[in-house]
């Protein structure tokens, strides 16, 4: 059998961490090869590794049978290797064709060729099927494109060998379906794919065999079509894993949240939010399910004063909060993990324990007359950590930037719960974390439920708003379509709720059907 | 090593490292360096009149060094502080030459507040286009220096008719014959206790209360500070505000304390740029500005000595200067420097 | 003066204003837009009128004529080599641009009055040269009514230069495998390192042109405007270069342009005096001008100018 790439024994560290551990990877030629491993087991950094943009400390590559050094990124497209970012490596004010040619642009007489690029850039498009304007701005076209056209710039340099990384992280279902379709072209017409991830469903799809490595250890390559999306799972994670939540049925009371008819721009003043109704009770957690930019960021927002509201209410706690101050809306009860947690969550250059005093610090006990007390912070500070089992380093004085992803996400959610907040908005709280810390996130959202709160998840992955709700919305296009009850519903009407395919209409007979 | 330790060594060895730098630049130029560095030695601490000017000269750079702490410290960049201080310089001198017959307690403070204000306007401008249109602090606030610089010259031109204001009223003067003859007659004033106080007040902003702590939550992270209720915009330009008032009162010890009045310049005083590289010595921190401040302000007056002395150009001396804020600036490769040393040792 | 006569000396002695700003200004275009911040041009300025002043008056008696020419060359070099210091701290060392910059105006002033002290005996100032560039008519150009006298009659080479230059930097930047990649490393440096561009070298590069230019822009100014150097030759002409550059959107026909019209400021405020309507307004005004509209062109009012993405920001591999 022939190998077309082989990384034999690979070690890569980091100033003493150590991200990858004597990883073997062997890639046949015309096959589909996933690279399985939780989020920072080491996945990507391998792949760096073999791009050229990282150098490694011990062991061997061979592309096509012939051990090589691949020094730098030029090194690799010398190869035939090519890598679609996770994070599309494109320049916004660039054209499609300037960023495919960058780096090696055809010239003449000194000047750039655009014209005959763009022609020959139409030409590989229209062979592989990937429908990209050559002459297009980067900043005007859609994501999908956008990874088209990282795909062009591979195929461009003449690369053999494509290495997808997390291709399908901010994908709609149809321009994943599509994905699959340009992959499997790409193999028809003699490539080899690397394809990481760590959703286990892809890879039960399209790939032929997967490697899985594990805190940056190999632990080993089967064939798809010998294993089950639970052993895999349990060998990326290393024990068996729990897909379900242990909860017990809900016992809704009172209405919390209550957005009526809400309209919302985006920064574009273009409309985000179209007249969407939500309703959140006591003792229920809401699981706001769909696809990335349907207007999750734009409704959480609004109902935390963040963004600017049109036109609808929001009513919190039986008050009318509608374009208040993010303040005064806290204050009425509500808790926010917001979704990016370095952006929105921590001052990653506080302390975690001035973190933990963000939204208290202005308030008796903590501060009077406008003085902190900065004992009562840290003593406020330590309890949360010990509570929320935040591992610090050096306890409440530990910079936030230096504590793990989980633990600041633990972090957040303990300031925001220690609170006892009527309803607690939490956004895409466990993206980016190991299973230990997405356990740990869902018993704690489940735990505030069974206190009697409210709970809104925002979600992306179907699998944790399925786990974790009690009721699914369903939102698209600044819409939510339809409410669910988690116990009922399945993933596959969800996801053409999800997809906009098929909206739920009664008919005057009352009873419903799809359109 | 902690990296407490590291802090505090990388201000030393870039202090360290521009000396020697300063002192091969001098060798080259065909100077003695020893002889140098004892001119400029006996320039700062040589009797008791240049100690007392030498603390003269200090007392505007700690103010320039707060303002320029102080925003950094908020996560602005404040270049404006030239702009700001000749804005309080000009608004000191015309409030303590224009209103006769106040009693000095009122009128000193007067002149003080009018310096604190003229500062604080000029840097709420551009902390308005900054909160308001996202202009970038550092660009209109250079534009803003040279602004301050040309209306404050026709101000002058436009009140006096030549190209100096009349002297203060000794009702808004900071001079003190007390202190003048403790140090042989040097022109040392009252506003050295006026900078220290701004020292303190600074700290005590910044750590101890909730403004403060609102201040450097939205300097470090805009969003999240927004996130947690703070209104962004309000502390980006209370924080440019603050920053104007220290350089105002700058500006109003020159006013005030040293000249007595406000000329016609040719071109910038130096100290609202001299504040950069006082702040960024002291780590933006208070007591680090009063360090940097002392330094840089000493090596100023100590390099008057070197041309009568040593026959050296006073000029060696900002060439230090500028030096050390090139090593500040690239701490991180002293960092770097400094962890292998560390490592080195502890392998042994 | 009638209307003309007005037109015939204002607009050339606004070219002859303009002349060292565009230098200067397409200087900062190379390197913003490789994304280095160079608030230094002021202080290249001042180490190249320096050099300029200093070069003309040692070799003008072997030179002779082509003395303010070899004077412009010996700027650029210096320039260019003085901006190291920039490169080498904000880029290799990941120091603070703005900082740094800060660091080469202080630095430059007193390294250019420290040898001049030092070679002048003491004194504040060089003596003045006396080989300056020649003004001429350009050929057929000049004889054309009304466009003659404006433009080519009575002319410095140097403006012609400067407008050759911002016209080269203009190919350069928007039709070159060169400033394609330089454009991509001041938006996007780790798509271009990905790409196998070597970001150092890039902006290794442009800073190096940037610092080449503004040397030539000193020497213009000091060679054509003072004729010799002191303390206060430059004086915030590198701030209003970095103005221009911003006006003029960071595009090097619109640096030029801008260039143009704060040169056009600076000819009224100085000759505002003799001119009906100008006279009556304080010359103040017209100084600040340029700054004024700076601002105004930063907080969106003429037109919202972006600045290169990633302008400010050391490049570090491997961190996203």
């Amino acid at each position: 059998m022939e190998f077309v790439i082989e990384m034999l024994g690979i070690r890569k560290e980091f100033g003493g961490f150590v991200a990858n551990n004597n990883i073997t990877l062997q890639l046949k030629k015309g096959e589909i090869h996933a690279l399985l491993g939780e989020n920072g087991a080491g996945k990507s950094t391998l792949m760096n590794v073999l791009f050229g943009l990282y150098q490694p400390e011990a062991g061997e590559i061979k592309v096509r049978g012939k051990a090589v050094k691949i020094t730098d990124p030029n090194v690799a497209n010398d190869l035939g290797i090519g890598m679609v970012h996770q994070h599309f490596m494109l320049v916004d004010n660039f054209t499609v064709t300037e960023n495919i040619i960058l780096g090696s642009e055809p010239t003449k007489a000194g000047i750039v060729n655009i014209k005959d690029a763009a022609k020959d850039i139409q030409a590989l498009s229209e062979k592989y099927g990937l429908d990209v304007d050559p002459h297009a701005k980067i900043e005007d076209i859609s994501v999908g494109m956008q990874q088209r056209v990282e795909i062009l710039k591979t195929l461009y340099r003449g690369a053999e060998i494509l290495i997808f990384d997390e291709p399908t992280a901010s994908l709609t279902p149809q321009e994943i379906n599509e994905l699959i379709q340009i992959m499997r072209r790409l193999i028809a017409e003699g490539k080899s794919i690397v394809l990481i991830t760590h959703k286990l469903k892809e890879i039960m799809d399209v790939s032929d065999r997967v490697t899985i490595i594990r805190k940056g250890e190999g632990i080993g390559t089967v064939v798809t079509a010998e294993t089950n999306p639970d052993q895999l799972a349990e060998l990326m994670v290393g024990r068996q894993v729990e897909f379900k939540t242990e909860k017990g049925s809900a016992n809704p009371k009172d209405e919390v949240l209550n957005v009526q008819d809400l309209v919302v721009l985006d920064y574009r003043g273009i409309e985000k939010i179209k007249h969407l109704n939500l309703s959140v009770r006591k003792g229920e957690i809401v699981g706001i399910a769909g696809i990335d930019g349907n207007g999750q960021s734009e409704l959480i927002e609004a109902i935390t004063g963040l963004r600017k509201i049109k036109s609808g209410k929001v009513i919190m706690n039986g008050q009318d909060v509608t374009n208040k101050k993010p303040r005064q809306i806290t204050e009425t009860g509500l808790g926010h993990i917001p979704q990016d947690r370095h952006k929105h969550g921590l001052v990653l250059d506080f302390t975690i324990g001035h973190n933990i005093a963000l939204q208290t610090y202005y308030k008796e006990p903590i501060s009077k007359f406008g003085i902190i007390d900065y004992k009562k912070i840290s003593n406020k500070a330590n309890q949360i950590i010990e509570e929320f089992d935040v591992r610090t380093g050096h306890g409440e004085s530990t910079m936030a930037r230096a504590l793990s992803g989980g633990n600041q996400q633990k972090a957040i959610i303990g300031r925001e719960v220690d609170r006892n907040p009527e309803l607690l908005i939490a956004a895409l709280p466990t993206r980016g974390l190991d299973v230990g810390a997405i356990e740990f996130i869902h018993r704690r959202l489940i735990e505030q439920r069974d206190k009697g709160k409210a709970v809104l998840l925002i979600s992306f992955e179907l699998d944790e708003v399925m786990n974790v709700s009690d009721r699914i919305a369903v939102i698209y296009d600044g819409q939510i379509v339809d409410t669910l009850d988690a116990k009922e519903t399945t993933e596959q009407e969800l996801g053409l709720l999800m997809a906009g395919q098929s909206k739920k209409v009664k008919t005057v007979e009352g009873d419903e059907k799809y359109e | 090593m902690s990296n407490r330790a590291i802090n505090i060594l990388v201000p030393i060895i870039s202090v360290i490292l521009g000396l020697i730098v300063g002192a091969i630049v001098m060798v080259v130029s065909g100077y003695d360096p020893v002889n140098g560095y004892i001119a400029l030695w006996n320039g700062i601490f040589g009797d008791v009149y240049t100690i007392g000017e030498t603390i003269r000269q200090i007392t505007p750079y700690i103010l320039a060094g707060l303002a320029v702490a102080f925003a950094f410290r908020t996560g602005l960049f404040n270049i404006g502080v030239e702009g700001q201080l000749i804005m309080g310089w000009t608004a000191a001198a015309y409030v303590g030459y224009a209103f006769e017959g106040l009693p000095k307690i009122i009128h000193l403070p007067f002149a003080l507040l009018a310096a604190a204000a003229a500062g604080a306007f000029w840097a709420f401008i551009a902390g308005f286009l900054k909160a308001r249109f996202s202009v970038h602090e550092v660009i209109s606030t250079i534009m803003l220096n040279y602004i301050a610089l040309h209306i404050s010259n026709a101000l002058i031109k436009f009140w006096s008719g030549t190209d100096r204001t009349e002297k203060i009223l000794e009702s808004a003067s900071l001079r003190s014959p007390w202190l003048e003859s403790l140090t042989d007659y040097s022109r040392l004033h009252w506003g050295i206790i006026v900078a220290l106080m701004m020292v303190f007040v600074m700290w005590f902003l910044l750590e101890r209360t909730t403004r403060g702590f609102e201040l450097k939550a939205v300097g470090f992270n805009k969003n999240a500070a927004e996130y947690a209720g703070m209104n962004v915009n309000k502390n980006i330009i209370l924080a440019m505000t603050i920053s104007g008032i220290f350089a105002g009162l700058g500006g109003a010890m020159e006013a005030l304390g040293t000249f007595g009045y406000v000329s016609i310049k040719g071109g910038f005083t130096g100290i609202g740029f001299d504040g950069i590289a006082v702040a960024l010595l002291g780590a933006n921190t208070p007591l680090g500005v009063l360090f940097g401040a002392s330094l840089f302000g000493s090596l100023k007056f100590g390099a008057l000595n070197m041309p009568n002395a040593a026959d050296i150009p006073t000029e060696i001396v900002s060439i230090i200067i500028a030096l050390i804020i090139f090593f500040v600036a690239s701490g991180y490769v002293i960092r770097i420097a400094l962890e292998k040393f560390k490592k080195t040792k502890e392998g042994k | 003066m009638s209307f003309l006569e007005v037109l015939y000396f204002i607009v050339p002695s606004a070219i002859f204003y303009a002349a060292p700003l565009i230098f200067a200004a397409i200087g900062g275009v190379f390197s913003e837009r490789s994304g280095v911040v160079n608030i230094g041009i002021e202080g290249i300025m001042v180490i190249g009128a320096f050099v300029g002043i200093v070069f003309n008056l040692f070799t003008f008696d072997v030179l002779g004529n082509f003395t303010p020419w070899a004077a412009l060359i010996a700027a650029m070099v210096i320039g260019a080599i003085f901006s190291l210091l920039l490169a080498v701290a904000a880029i290799s060392f990941r120091a603070d641009q703005t900082v740094t910059g800060v660091a080469l105006n202080l630095l430059g002033i007193a390294v250019a009055l420290f040898s001049v002290k030092m070679l002048f005996d003491g004194k504040g100032q060089t003596d003045f040269i006396s080989e300056r560039f020649p003004r001429f008519d350009v050929p057929f150009l000049s004889d054309i009514p009304f466009i003659g006298p404006l433009f080519f009659q009575d002319i410095y080479g140097t403006s012609i230069l400067a407008i050759a230059v911002a016209i080269l930097a203009w190919f350069v930047i928007y039709k070159t495998p060169f400033g394609l990649r330089l454009r991509a490393v001041g938006e996007h440096p780790m798509a271009a390192d990905t790409m196998g561009i070597n970001v150092t070298k890039m902006r290794y590069i442009a800073v190096m042109i940037s610092g080449g230019l503004a040397g030539i822009g000193g020497a213009v100014y000091a060679q054509t405007i003072t004729g010799d150097f002191g303390h206060a030759t430059i004086n915030g002409q590198g701030f209003m270069a970095i103005a221009a550059m911003i006006f003029g959107k960071w595009h090097p026909i619109g640096a030029m342009g801008a260039a143009l019209f704060f040169g056009l400021a600076q000819a009224l405020s100085i000759a505002g005096g003799s001119i009906k309507y100008i006279q009556d307004i304080p010359p103040v005004f017209l100084t600040i001008l340029p700054y004024v509209i700076t601002i105004f062109a930063l907080a969106g009012f003429i037109g919202k100018a972006n600045a290169p993405k990633a302008s400010g920001q050391p490049y570090i591999k491997g961190k996203r």
